[in-house]
C-alpha cells in the first residue's frame, strides 16, 4: 500500500517526457554472463581513483580486492570473476573527455570461483562505523548514476541523526528501467537495505519514491514494506515528472526542503540513496559481497532485443550488447545512461563501470542532429522548464559573452545539466554545452588563480622573511656595537682585532668600489642621470662607511 | 564499432522556431476573418503589400548581412508584416504600408542585429514612425457599413481615387476611441458621443467583434502554451482597473473597462504584440510588470494624450525598461533562501 495521506511537494519547471520504458520491461532481468576479458578501470567513482594491489599475472578469486581505496573519497575495487590479472595498462574509459585511464585487465577463467565471503546474518547489533566500514571495503558507490562513493553519504557527520532518508526510485529518465526491474525483482533485498541504511544513519523516516510510471514496481515494493519494513519505511507514488530523479529534486518533491544552493541535502537533516544502492548494501553488509555486477538496461531503437541484464563490471560494452542480440543496423548513437544526462559513446570497446546504469543506442535518424541552431529569442520556455528556476536564457548570454562574473550571479553553479531547457529551446541552442564550458572555464580561472596566489604568496613570504633577517641583523649588530664600545678602552687585544676589522673593512670598501665602476654604465647619460647616479654613490659609500662586517653578513 | 559523439540531452521536441511563429500566425486567424467580414478587402490586401515588402526587406538586409537566406524560413519577418497590417489604419494608402514595414524590418529588427537581438517591438517602431511622420492617414479606418469592391479598394489604396459619388471623409472615420475624445473635448456627453453608427454594443461596431476573435486566437496560443497568461492578464487587468475607476467616479467622461478592452488594438497587443518574447520581459513577474506597464501607458495616452490609441507608444516605452525589470525580477532559484 502506497501512503495517499502523504502530502508531496512540487519543484518549478520539469517536463513530461515520452517514456519509452515498455520496450525494455518485457521480459525478467537477464543473468549474467562471463567475458574473456574484464576492465576494470581505476576510477569508478567520483573522487581519488582506486589503488592497484595485484600485479601482472597473479591469480585472482571473484569478489578479492584488486585495488584499494586511496584516500577518503575513493572506493575499493574487486575481482567480477576468478582469473588472472593480464595487464594493468591504460584502455579507453567511458568518460566525456574519451581519453584513456588505468585499468586493471583480467583474463577470466570462466570457473566464477568466489572468495571466501564473510556473511553477517544481522546488521541490528552493529556499530554503524562498522557498517559503514562494510560498506566501503565492498566498494559501493551510489548506482544511480553519480558514483560518489556510498558509505560517506551513510554518516551522518555532525548530527546524532538525521530526519529523513530518501531512497530514489524514481528513474525519471526516459527508456531507462534498471530500477523499475530491480524493485519487481529484488524488492526484499532494497527494503532490507534501507533499513540498514536507516541504521547506520539513525534516520527518523525512511521514504522510498516511486515514479507513478511503474505501478508493478510499487505494488510489489509495497508489498515487501508490509512484510519487512516494521512501519519504518514509506513507500510514495510521486508524479512522474523529469528530473523528479534528481537528487535535490527528489528531497524537495518527498520533504518539502530544499536544499541549499550549492550545499548538501544534509545541510537540511536529509540523505538521499539510489535504491540501486540499496539492495548493494544489503548484499554488502548481509552476504559479504562485493559489488562486483550491477543491472543494466539496454535499450532503444538502435538495440534488437532491448531488456535488463545483470553483468558483471569491467564487461567491455560491445560483447555485451552482441551477447544480448546486438545491434540493429539503423543504429547511429551510443548512449551511455539516459537520454537526457547520459554521455555519448566513440567507440563501444569500453567496460561497464559501476555506475552505468543503461544503454541507450539511437537510431542514425534520431542521432542526426540536423536542427539548425537560431538566435535566442528570449521565449523563456527554457526557464518554464528549468528545474532549479535559473534564467538559462541569461546564462546562455552571459557564457556566450564569456562573462564569467555575471554567470555566476545568475548561479550557474546550482545548474544540474539537466537538459531541460536544451530540450525545450525553440532555437536548438546546445544550452548545457554552454554551461559546462562556462563550468570548466571557471574552474580553470580559479585553478590559475590559486596558482597565482600561490605563488604571491610565497612571494610575500619570502619579501616578509627577508625584511624580519634584516631586522634581526640589524637588532643583532646593535647590540654588539654597544659591547664593541664598552670593551674599547679596556681590552687591548680588542683593539688589535678593531685595526683588523678596519683593515678587512677597507678591503671590502675597496671591493664594492672597484665592483660598482665595473658595473656602472656610464655611457651616453643626461647630466641629470649622471648627477642622480654620483648621488646614488655617494649614499651607498656612507652606507658602506657605516657598516661593520659581522658573520650575519657573509650571506649578503 | 564507432559512433558519432555529441554531448547531452540527446533528446529535443519538435517545437522550433518556425513551428512557433507559424502557430501565432494561425492563431492571428480568427481576427482576421472578422476584419474582412466588416471591413472587406482591405485587410488582405494590407497584409498582402505588407508581407512582400517584409520578405523583399528581410532577404535584403539577411544578404547585406551575410546571413543565411534560410532565415527567411522562421516566419519571423511574416509575422512582423502581418501584425502590422493589422495595426494600421483599414484604408491607409499602399506606400504607407511599405514605409512602416521597412522601418520595421530594417531599422527595429537588422540595424539591431536580426531576429533575438532587437530590444524594441519591431512592429511597433515601424506603426510609430508612420504615425509620427503622417499623421493625417492615421485616420483613415473604413466605417464598417461601407462596401467596398476590391477594384475600389484597390484603387483606392493604390491610386487614392475614391468611387464615384463617395468622398474620402464620407466612408472613412477617426477610430472609436479617437472620436470620443473629440467629442468629449467639445463637451459632448458621452452617451450622446457612442450613440453613432460607429459604436457597437461594447467596443466600436464591427471592432468588438475582431478584437474578440484576437481574444479566441490569444486562448489558444495560451492552451497551447505559445505564451504564458502573465502579459494578456497583466496588460487586460491594467487596462480595466483603470478604465473602471475613471468610469466609476465619471461615466459620462469615461468610457467603460469593457469598450476600452474591446477597441482599438486592445487585445491584438495583450496577445500578439506585447507577448512577442524578443522585446518583452522574460520573468514571470518581470512580466506582469512590463503587461501593466503598457495597459497604464495605454490608458493614459488614449484619455489624455494626443495621439489616436497610445498601445504603440506604450510597447516601446516599456521595452525601454525590459533590462531592469528583468534584473530586479529574478526568480528565486532552487535552495536559495530570500
Ligand atoms: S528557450 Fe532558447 S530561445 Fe527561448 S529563451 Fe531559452 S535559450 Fe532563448
Ligand atoms: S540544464 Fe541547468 S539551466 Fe538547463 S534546465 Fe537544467 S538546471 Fe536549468
Amino acid at each position: 500500500m502506497t501512503d495517499s495521506q502523504y502530502k508531496l511537494w512540487s519543484f518549478h519547471g520539469g517536463l513530461h517526457l515520452p517514456g519509452h520504458k515498455k520496450m525494455s520491461t518485457g521480459q525478467p532481468i537477464g543473468k549474467y554472463f562471463i567475458p574473456e576479458r574484464l576492465i576494470l578501470p581505476l576510477q569508478q567513482n567520483i573522487g581519488e581513483p582506486s589503488e592497484p594491489i595485484v600485479s601482472e599475472g597473479e591469480y585472482v578469486l571473484k569478489g578479492q580486492l584488486i585495488a584499494r581505496a586511496n584516500g577518503y573519497i575513493s572506493a575499493p575495487l574487486h575481482a567480477p570473476t576468478s582469473g588472472t590479472v593480464s595487464e594493468i595498462t591504460e584502455q579507453l574509459i567511458p568518460h566525456p573527455s574519451g581519453l584513456a585511464a588505468t585499468c586493471i585487465i583480467i583474463k577470466s577463467d570462466g570457473l566464477d570461483k568466489w572468495v571466501q565471503l564473510s556473511p553477517h546474518a544481522s546488521y541490528e547489533n552493529m556499530d554503524p562505523s562498522a557498517l559503514r566500514n562494510r560498506i566501503r571495503d565492498a566498494g559501493i558507490v551510489g548506482l544511480g548514476g553519480a558514483g560518489f562513493p556510498s558509505f560517506i553519504k551513510l554518516n551522518p557527520g555532525s548530527r546524532t541523526s538525521i530526519d529523513e532518508l530518501v531512497i530514489n526510485a524514481a528513474e525519471c529518465e526516459p527508456y531507462i528501467t534498471c530500477d523499475d526491474m530491480l524493485m519487481r525483482e529484488h524488492a526484499d533485498e532494497i527494503i532490507q537495505g534501507t533499513l540498514i541504511m536507516q541504521h547506520a544513519l539513525h534516520a527518523r523516516q525512511c521514504l522510498i519514491g516511486v515514479e507513478d510510471d511503474k505501478p508493478e514496481a510499487l505494488k510489489v515494493m509495497s508489498d515487501a514494506v508490509k512484510r519487512l519494513g516494521h512501519g519504518q519505511i514509506k513507500i510514495l507514488a510521486i508524479p512522474t515528472l523529469y528530473p523528479t530523479g534528481g537528487e535535490k529534486q527528489i528531497i524537495k518533491v518527498l520533504t518539502g526542503k530544499e536544499a541549499p544552493s550549492q550545499g548538501l541535502p544534509l545541510d537540511t537533516g536529509t540523505v538521499c540513496h539510489n535504491v540501486g544502492t540499496a539492495a548493494a548494501v544489503y548484499q554488502a553488509v548481509i552476504h559479504g559481497r562485493p559489488l562486483v555486477s550491477r543491472i543494466i538496461t539496454l535499450t532503444g531503437q538502435g538495440i534488437k532485443t532491448p531488456g535488463n541484464h545483470e553483468v558483471l563490471i569491467g564487461t567491455p560494452v560491445n560483447e555485451f550488447i552482441e551477447h544480448n542480440g546486438g545491434y540493429h543496423n539503423r543504429i547511429g548513437k551510443l548512449i551511455m545512461g539516459g537520454p537526457m544526462m547520459g554521455i555519448s559513446l566513440a567507440s563501444d570497446l569500453v567496460p561497464v563501470i559501476k555506475t552505468t546504469n543503461c544503454l541507450l543506442g539511437q537510431t542514425q535518424q534520431e542521432a542526426t542532429d540536423n536542427n539548425t541552431v537560431m538566435p535566442c529569442i528570449r521565449c523563456g520556455a527554457c526557464m518554464d522548464a528549468c528545474p532549479v528556476n535559473l534564467l538559462p536564457q541569461q546564462l546562455y548570454w552571459y557564457a556566450f559573452a564569456r562573462d564569467m562574473d555575471k554567470i555566476q550571479d545568475y548561479n550557474l553553479f546550482d545548474c544540474i545539466e539537466c537538459g531541460c531547457c536544451c530540450y525545450v529551446c525553440p532555437s536548438n541552442i546546445p544550452l548545457v554545452q554552454y554551461y559546462r564550458f562556462a563550468k570548466t572555464e571557471i574552474w580553470a580561472q580559479e585553478r590559475e588563480k590559486k596558482k597565482s596566489d600561490r605563488a604571491r604568496n610565497r612571494h610575500e613570504f619570502r619579501l616578509e622573511r627577508l625584511e624580519k633577517q634584516k631586522k634581526e641583523r640589524g637588532e643583532r649588530l646593535r647590540k654588539k656595537k654597544a659591547a664593541l664600545n664598552k670593551s674599547k678602552s679596556t681590552d687591548k687585544k680588542d683593539n688589535d682585532k678593531q685595526q683588523a676589522i678596519a683593515a678587512a673593512l677597507t678591503r671590502v670598501r675597496e671591493k664594492q668600489k672597484q665592483h660598482s665602476v665595473i658595473s656602472k654604465n656610464t655611457d651616453n647619460l643626461t647630466a641629470d642621470q649622471k648627477k642622480k647616479i654620483e648621488d646614488a654613490d655617494k649614499r651607498r659609500q656612507q652606507n658602506n662607511n657605516e657598516k661593520v662586517p659581522s658573520e650575519e653578513d657573509s650571506d649578503s | 564499432m564507432q559512433f558519432n559523439k555529441s554531448t547531452s540531452p540527446y533528446l529535443h521536441n519538435t517545437r522550433d522556431i518556425p513551428t512557433v511563429m507559424r502557430l501565432v500566425l494561425l492563431a492571428l486567424l480568427p481576427g482576421t476573418i472578422a476584419y474582412y467580414y466588416f471591413f472587406g478587402w482591405a485587410i488582405l490586401i494590407n497584409i498582402t503589400i505588407a508581407c512582400i515588402t517584409a520578405v523583399i526587406c528581410e532577404a535584403l538586409m539577411l544578404a547585406l548581412r551575410n546571413r543565411p537566406l534560410l532565415f527567411l524560413k522562421d516566419y519571423s519577418a511574416i509575422l512582423t508584416a502581418c501584425l502590422l497590417a493589422l495595426a494600421l489604419p483599414t484604408l491607409a494608402p499602399w506606400w504607407l504600408i511599405v514605409l512602416a514595414c521597412f522601418f520595421a524590418i530594417v531599422a527595429g529588427k537588422h540595424l539591431y542585429g536580426g531576429l533575438g537581438y532587437n530590444p524594441f517591438n519591431p512592429a511597433m517602431i515601424g506603426y510609430v514612425v508612420v504615425m509620427v511622420s503622417f499623421p493625417q492617414y492615421m485616420t483613415q479606418w473604413l466605417l464598417p457599413d461601407i462596401d467596398l469592391s476590391l477594384i475600389q479598394t484597390l484603387q483606392l489604396q493604390f491610386q487614392g481615387i475614391t468611387p464615384v459619388s463617395m468622398t474620402l471623409d464620407s466612408i472613412t472615420s477617426a477610430t472609436p476611441i479617437d472620436s470620443i475624445k473629440t467629442g468629449l473635448s467639445l463637451d459632448l456627453p458621452l452617451s450622446q458621443i457612442t450613440s453613432s453608427s460607429l459604436f457597437g454594443a461594447v467596443g466600436g461596431a464591427g471592432w468588438e467583434w475582431i478584437a474578440s476573435g484576437f481574444l479566441l486566437g490569444g486562448v489558444w496560443l495560451l492552451y497551447k502554451d505559445i505564451i504564458t497568461w502573465h502579459i494578456p492578464a497583466g496588460l487586460l487587468a491594467t487596462l480595466a482597473l483603470m478604465a473602471a475607476i475613471f468610469y466609476i467616479v465619471s461615466p459620462e467622461h469615461y468610457s467603460n473597462p469593457a469598450f476600452q478592452l474591446f477597441s482599438g488594438g486592445t487585445m491584438l497587443t495583450a496577445f500578439f504584440i506585447a507577448t512577442d518574447p524578443v522585446s518583452a520581459s522574460t520573468t514571470p513577474r518581470g512580466k506582469i510588470i512590463y503587461a501593466s506597464g503598457i495597459g497604464l501607458i495605454t490608458y493614459i495616452i488614449r484619455t489624455w494624450g494626443g495621439y489616436p490609441d497610445g498601445i504603440a507608444f506604450a510597447v516601446l516605452l516599456m521595452n525601454m525598461t525590459v533590462p531592469t525589470i528583468d534584473y530586479y525580477t529574478r526568480p528565486r532559484v532552487f535552495g536559495v533562501k530570500r
